[in-house]
């Protein structure tokens, strides 16, 4: 069975703050989901499916729907993969629609790891298997990625100023975003002169941390067409993850490899249709990365890819994250799954600023990366379509 | 490297306990004695890391831990400078017996540390626990 055209994110929501001391994880969550009902025209007890991840605050995804007096539920899901959780949800939301679990799906982010207690940490714990093998080595997301960076510079000649291209095209885009946490076009001899953090990483290589979060709404077909909004009908959607494989490591592609080509298979198209793509942005390599592993260009080729512009609206080939991204808008709970699909849907709607609004914008992808790329994480991809 | 960076202190970084469940119990035990231990199935030939009680490519128990040469070549690397206990390198060094082990390089001018440089296995003391596998350079 396939999900193609069986389901439609109906309500999209970012929350508009980026650092939010005067407020409460589960009051995040909630304010999220209000904002993405409304946006769809829903009411909460129209909500039958819910979906959470490891930020929501609890016991599964049962303490949030019990604070938010879900009372209709008959689906859940709290599947865990890191920062691509709410991608990988959609997927889900899509299967349980089509599978007739549930008609209204919502799906919730937040949190605060600007202002509060740092957030919830991808990757486990003490517990983990893994753990005593890796704890004691003094991995950070950052090192992690940046392991990988160093391996695609040795396997294929990436450089640094391309990497910083990335982050260039997201400032471009930031500069309309009144949200934006960073607001400032930056160059490719900013990045460059930017600290480093870990080798060859700069700071400007790397998401910014914001509080915040959003939320999602998808509908079956039959709820999607008594609503007012532009109907975004998912197409394609997979998922996978990667790890250290035993001791089988390689660093220079990410589970996309896998989620991607699945992806389009179901949708039925292929990169080169794509009109805007939402990628998620944790750091530079990670975009460089994933658009490889996509197929938007050949293997080790995306330092050439991202290059001179190629990534900014207007200017190149493959407009992505034009909201400014994790690099420049907004990291929400050091998760960007979730506003990677925000913004997509702001495009095939043509909802987003006029200024980076993608023309005649009717086929979208949403992909992320959650966990580590150095050791282990879970891939989701997303394609959607205009209706 | 920038110049800050080199200025600081030798990192003097808090190295984790590692945890013992019953299954890795006797890879910290051959820690203590100074033999870094891998996996090897006896069903299928394939090395792994880190070791288990099975394997994880063909599932077979058939499996016997085995003590590594502790030599090495490094696979991937990054020196982290946002750390108060001044730099480090987190690295993947490839065992000689095939395995890429997830490490830090220690001991050694940092900025030599090259993808494909060999690496040469050291112990580091961890706070309270069994002492943990690092690598040089050779």
């Amino acid at each position: 069975m396939s999900i193609k055209g069986k389901a439609y994110v109906m309500g999209a929501f970012e929350h508009p703050t980026r650092e939010a001391p005067d407020k409460s994880t589960p009051q995040l969550h909630v304010e999220c989901a209000r904002g993405a009902l409304e946006d769809a025209g829903l009411s909460k007890d129209d909500i039958d499916g819910y979906f959470c991840a490891g930020d929501a605050p609890g016991f599964g995804a049962m303490s949030m729907a019990d604070y938010m007096g879900l009372r209709k539920l008959r689906h859940m899901d709290s599947t865990e993969t890191g920062g691509s959780s709410y991608i990988l949800h959609v997927g889900h939301a899509a299967e349980a629609i089509a599978a007739g679990k549930c008609s209204v799906a919502l799906v919730t982010l937040a949190g605060k790891p600007r202002t509060g207690s740092g957030g919830p940490r991808g990757g486990g714990n003490a517990a983990a298997p893994e753990a005593a093998f890796e704890m004691p080595y003094g991995g950070t997301t950052h090192n992690q990625y940046a392991m990988c960076a160093t391996r695609h510079m040795h396997e294929y000649g990436t450089t640094s100023e391309q990497l910083a291209w990335i982050k260039v095209a997201a400032s471009h885009h930031a500069q309309w975003n009144p949200h934006a946490f960073l607001k400032d076009v930056v160059t490719v001899e900013d990045v460059l002169n930017s600290p480093m953090i870990a080798t060859p990483l700069h700071r400007m290589d790397c998401c910014v941390i914001t509080d915040g979060g959003g939320a999602l709404i998808v509908t079956s077909p039959e709820v999607a067409k008594q609503l007012k909004r532009p109907r975004v009908k998912i197409i394609g959607a997979a998922e996978a993850p990667k790890g250290t494989y035993g001791g089988k490591v390689d660093l220079t592609y990410s589970g996309a490899a896998w989620s991607g080509p699945k992806a389009f298979g179901e949708a039925g198209v292929k990169p080169s249709d794509i009109k805007y793509a939402s990628i998620y942005d944790s750091f530079t390599i990670t975009v460089l990365m994933q658009i490889e592993d996509l197929g938007f260009c050949e293997k080790g080729q995306g330092g050439r890819f991202v290059a001179d512009g190629n990534l900014i609206s207007g200017v190149g080939k493959l407009p992505f994250n034009t909201d400014g991204g994790g690099l420049c808008n907004n990291h929400p709970t050091n998760r960007g799954g979730i506003t990677k699909v925000i913004e997509a849907v702001r495009q095939l709607r043509g909802e987003a600023h006029p200024r980076v609004q993608v023309k005649n914008c009717d086929l979208a992808i949403a992909h992320g990366t959650g966990g580590s790329l150095g050791t282990r994480h879970g891939a989701a991809t997303l394609i959607m379509e205009r209706e | 490297m920038s110049e800050a960076a080199e200025k600081k202190a030798p990192a003097v970084r808090k190295i984790y306990a590692p945890v013992v469940n019953e299954e890795t119990a006797k890879f910290w035990k051959a820690a203590e004695a100074g033999k870094l231990l891998y996996g090897f199935c006896l069903a299928c030939n394939e090395p792994h890391y880190f070791p288990r009680s099975f394997c994880p490519f063909c599932f077979s128990e058939r499996v016997e831990w085995r003590e590594a040469s502790g030599n090495a070549t490094v696979y991937s690397y990054s020196t982290m400078f946002r750390s108060p206990t001044g730099p480090y390198t987190i690295a993947y060094v490839e065992l000689k017996e095939g395995p890429r082990v997830l490490t830090n390089i220690v001991d050694c001018d940092l900025k030599a540390v090259r993808i494909g440089a060999p690496a040469k296995l050291v112990w580091k003391p961890s706070e309270g626990g069994a002492p943990v596998p690092f690598f040089t350079l050779a």
